[in-house]
């Protein structure tokens, strides 16, 4: 048995306190990005309708062809380039593919290394809880919900990396803050050891994969939530009524959002089908059955089912688009009644994992 | 799934109706039927249904119906998990306890409607797997489709020049790009490569359906698994008292379930036998003091009566397999010693007693019922405390989990007892209506409180009772699920599966090659993917690459491949 430090622990405290702090500066600033800057895209795409005309030519006139004229329109001997087509400028929301563009957003770089910070200050408070107990820092709610938050953050930052995912930093930071605030006010826990049932490497494999898995999903909880409201505003727009929603001009197109939280809601549904079949085999070396239908399987499996449902709805027609963005936030809401409701209210085998 | 479903579902409404039509009957006829419900007949009514039930929405909506039936399992207690909960509840809720029992709520997991939803989302699942299997195994045999008139209509299209210096004609050049196909993993079929326009096709990502069957079947393969465990597997409980031993027969069990097909020649006459069992608690982290951190049972354990013993360590998370089944360390709680003379100075009862834990630091009721005391049958009531204090309120509770001052409080009854009715009862429960009351906190006589060693004897000369001492008891679940194997590997398969069919990209490809009236070689090529497929893009680019750098083009911006946009899917077409 590890010894416990509770001077460690009282460090990780401060740390995750100074984090939620440093996070709501990064929130107000992300917040700020999303008015500033669409703002400034409304000019801009204000001087742009007087020439759209002119963007026209200027893309034709990029397209050169290389062959010379007169060959068989069906074969490749007389040209070079595909006709222009498919490519629409979308007037009112940001490039689709969500790759960073040339202008610069200040408060958007306030945010990001504010964010930055507060990821290195949560990780240290994660850290030193897990030193402080001796093991993994997963073994309770208070600590799922603190490491959860933390992991959501990074997952957030590392996908910056590739992808300019900044209008979604109000909702995953805003979701950060809640997680850490939560964590600290409803479900404190001072650090300590764990009972038996937890004291097994099934809880580093099972949990890490859990809280990796959910961490993906709030992403894509938040991509759904905008998805929705861009959709309707797209809608909206296109029926020529006013634009009720500005700060959606940093957003990228319903389209681009529904794509990239189907990619990113792949990942996270193997997981969750990790996290489902290795809590299976615990479960089997603990209580001596893999499968119980006690109130976290049934949750879990009842996520896993959404999920499922989620990635056929997009392979079914008239199921996808908005609906299949409900059935993503429906998948994230039980996410949230399983590490609730089902640790605190329902009277299950999981019940001592919380308090 | 959606695809190869939609394709055959023509609707047999309209078959029959059109079929009416050419029996030569009057245009009104044929107009009453079409504004009339068709009449589909038996077999079209057959066909209908199982077009219905295999169709893509349908699995959709069985499937988050699933989801949604799952839910109340949750939210009531379940007989299979804890019957005695149940019967609580629907007395507690008199009002609506019946009607959740008639609606099976209790047995949610083996109710009628639950079934049925995962029977059809199954039959669903075989009527949309198998179709598909055949098609794929199809696909996977035949060439690739034929090469489309105009490639650039596809969603990624470039085109390359080879100079008329560099002497590679169209129909090397064909070769060459099928060579490098292949080289990449694509089946290739070149196509009249001594005409004037030599061309191919080529495909690749077969195992992405492959992935998609395998992850389908899997389930079922799961599903069935299950049911083996369920047909032949058995689960059982017994209470060890330290120096007990289990034998593995049917008198063995405290508790025993059967599965439906299980022969209790199947079981074989292994034994295990308690001899120490320690639990560690919480000294050191404020706030959590008496909460255990480890539990280790000792235990010797015989493959068959005449094996000789084996020492072994039972823990939670640890269990010990054996002759087949598992046993498993599920719970544990403290057994007083109890020694109880008779109204005639005889020992009616000796032996260990275990108290069921009841609330925080094993608080545990206990019930002794003597059958053979004589004159009169004795039982006792009471609780015990593992380190007892007792508030100014004169309520005793248990401060702390460990033997600090074990303390035995019991009212004692006589009376018939009723065990010689052959009525089974619950040896935690004692039904007092029919006894007479000797010993109680209302009474004269008080109640008995008794310390390790000390002896109180009964009122009216009925006999005593000792408090010998304390020993530990565990709880052990034991096991045998001859399908968890089998549901353990088509898991792994159906992940797999999961992981083929959601990453590898099924994509076709097409070149096309000419001569231009200048003399130079024109390349082109499209490529088109079947399903999503973000990375269709990347795949052109590097087709691009591989082509420029065979046959020596320098890229310049002039051939510059054009592309609608970077995610391609086939929703574009």
């Amino acid at each position: 048995m590890p010894v416990i430090n509770e001077t460690l622990g009282q460090y990780s405290e401060l740390f995750m306190l100074l984090a939620a702090g440093t996070y709501t500066v990064a929130f107000i600033a992300f917040a700020w990005d999303l008015a500033k800057s669409s703002k400034m895209l409304r000019a801009v795409d204000q001087k742009a309708a007087a020439s759209t005309a002119d963007h026209k030519v200027t893309v034709a006139a990029g397209r050169v062809a290389a062959g010379l004229g007169g060959a068989d329109a069906g074969g490749p001997a007389g040209r070079a380039e595909r006709p222009t087509s498919g490519l629409t400028v979308e007037g009112g929301t940001a490039a689709g593919d969500m790759k960073y563009a040339g202008e610069r957003r200040a408060p958007a770089r306030v945010a990001v290394a504010l964010t930055v910070l507060g990821v290195l200050i949560h990780g240290a408070g994660v850290v030193t809880r897990a030193f402080g107990a001796g093991r993994v820092p997963w073994g309770n709610m208070y600590e799922f919900l603190t490491t959860g938050a933390f992991v959501a953050v990074a997952v957030f930052l590392i996908v910056l990396i590739r992808r300019d995912l900044r209008f979604l930093g109000t909702f995953v930071i805003g979701l950060a803050i809640i997680m850490l605030v939560a964590a600290s006010a409803a479900f404190w826990t001072p650090v300590g050891h764990l009972v038996p049932a937890l004291q097994s490497y099934w809880l580093i494999i099972h949990v890490s994969i859990a809280v990796l898995s959910s961490a993906l999903f709030t992403l894509t909880f938040a991509m759904s939530v905008l998805q929705l409201l861009q959709s309707h505003r797209q809608k909206s727009l296109a029926a020529g009524r006013k634009d009720n929603l500005g700060f959606m001009r940093l957003v990228p197109n319903a389209l681009s959002l529904e794509n990239l939280s189907y990619r990113i809601n792949a990942i996270a549904f193997i997981g969750w089908t990790f996290t489902l079949m290795f809590g299976a085999i615990w479960a089997e070396k603990a209580w001596g059955r893999f499968w119980g239908w006690d109130p976290k399987e049934v949750w879990t499996f009842v996520i896993w089912v959404v999920y499922a449902g989620y990635l056929h709805a997009r392979a079914t027609r008239g199921w996808t688009g908005t609906r299949a963005a409900w059935l993503s936030i429906v998948g994230y809401a039980c996410v949230i009644i399983n590490f609730t409701l089902v640790n605190t209210v329902f009277n299950g085998l999981h019940s001592y994992s919380g308090l | 799934m959606s695809e190869s479903v939609k394709a055959k579902k023509k609707s047999p409404a309209a078959e029959s109706t059109s079929a009416e039509g050419t029996t030569g009957e009057g245009k009104l006829q044929q107009a009453k039927s079409e504004a009339a419900l068709p009449a589909l007949g038996f077999k079209g009514m057959l066909r209908w249904s199982w077009t219905q039930l295999t169709s893509m929405r349908t699995a959709l909506f069985l499937l988050l119906l699933l989801a949604v039936g799952a839910v109340p399992g949750s939210l009531f207690p379940q007989r299979p998990a804890n019957p005695s909960v149940v019967t609580q509840y629907i007395k507690d809720n008199p009002s609506y306890g019946e009607l959740l029992d008639a609606l099976q709520l209790y047995d949610v997991y083996s109710s009628a409607w639950f079934s049925a939803i995962y029977i059809l989302l199954f039959i669903s699942l075989i009527g949309c797997v198998t179709p598909r299997a055949i098609a794929h195994y199809k696909a996977m045999k035949s060439q690739p489709p034929r090469t489309p008139k105009r490639l650039s209509r596809l969603p990624e299209y470039g085109t390359l020049a080879l100079p008329a210096d560099a002497g590679i004609p169209a129909s090397k050049a064909i070769n060459d790009a099928a060579g490098l196909l292949k080289k990449r993993g694509y089946r290739v079929e070149v196509r009249d490569v001594d005409g004037d326009l030599p061309s191919l096709g080529a495909e690749r990502g077969f195992l992405k359906e492959v992935g998609n069957l395998v992850f389908h079947t899997s389930l079922i393969g799961v599903l069935v698994s299950v049911a083996i465990g369920g047909l032949y597997g058995y689960s059982g409980q017994r209470i060890l008292v330290e120096g007990d031993t289990f034998v593995n027969t049917l008198v063995g069990y405290d508790q025993f379930t059967p599965g439906t097909n299980f022969q209790s020649s199947s079981l074989q006459p292994y034994s295990m036998q308690l001899d120490k069992f320690e639990a560690k608690f919480d000294r050191e982290s404020p706030g959590k003091a008496g909460q255990p951190i480890d539990y280790t049972a000792e235990v010797t354990t015989k493959e068959t009566p005449d094996a000789p013993g084996k020492k072994e360590t039972l823990k939670v998370n640890d269990p010990v397999s054996l002759g087949g089944t598992s046993l498993y360390l599920t719970g544990n709680g403290y057994a007083p010693l109890v020694t109880v003379r008779d109204g005639e100075g005889n020992i009616a009862f000796q032996g260990p007693v275990t108290a069921k834990v009841q609330g925080d630091n094993y608080y545990s009721s206990v019930v002794i019922k003597v059958p053979d005391a004589k004159p009169e049958q004795l039982g006792f009531v009471g609780f015990f405390l593992p380190t007892a204090f007792v508030t100014e309120d004169k309520i005793s509770f248990s401060g702390a989990p460990e033997l600090i001052n074990p303390q035995l409080s019991l009212n004692s009854f006589y009376g018939d007892l009723g065990l010689d009715k052959g009525v089974p009862q619950n040896v935690f429960e004692l039904d007092v209506k029919d006894l007479k009351q000797l010993n109680g906190r209302d009474l004269a006589a008080g109640g008995i409180t008794l310390s390790p060693g000390a002896t109180v004897s009964l009122p009216e000369g009925k006999g005593s009772i000792t408090f010998d001492g304390v020993k530990k008891y565990i709880g052990v679940d034991i096991h045998h699920n001859p399908g968890q194997l089998y549901a353990l590997i088509f898991g792994f398969l159906a992940v797999a599966g999961l992981v083929m069919s959601l990453y590898i990209n099924r994509r076709r490809v097409w070149v096309r090659t000419g001569t231009h009236a200048d003399g130079r070689t024109m390349v082109e090529y499209g490529l088109l993917a079947r399903g999503e497929d973000h990375r269709l893009a990347g795949e052109a680019a590097a087709l691009r690459e591989i082509f420029a750098r065979e046959w020596n083009v320098p890229e310049t911006p002039d051939t510059a491949t054009t592309t609608a946009g970077s995610s391609s899917t086939s929703k574009d077409q």
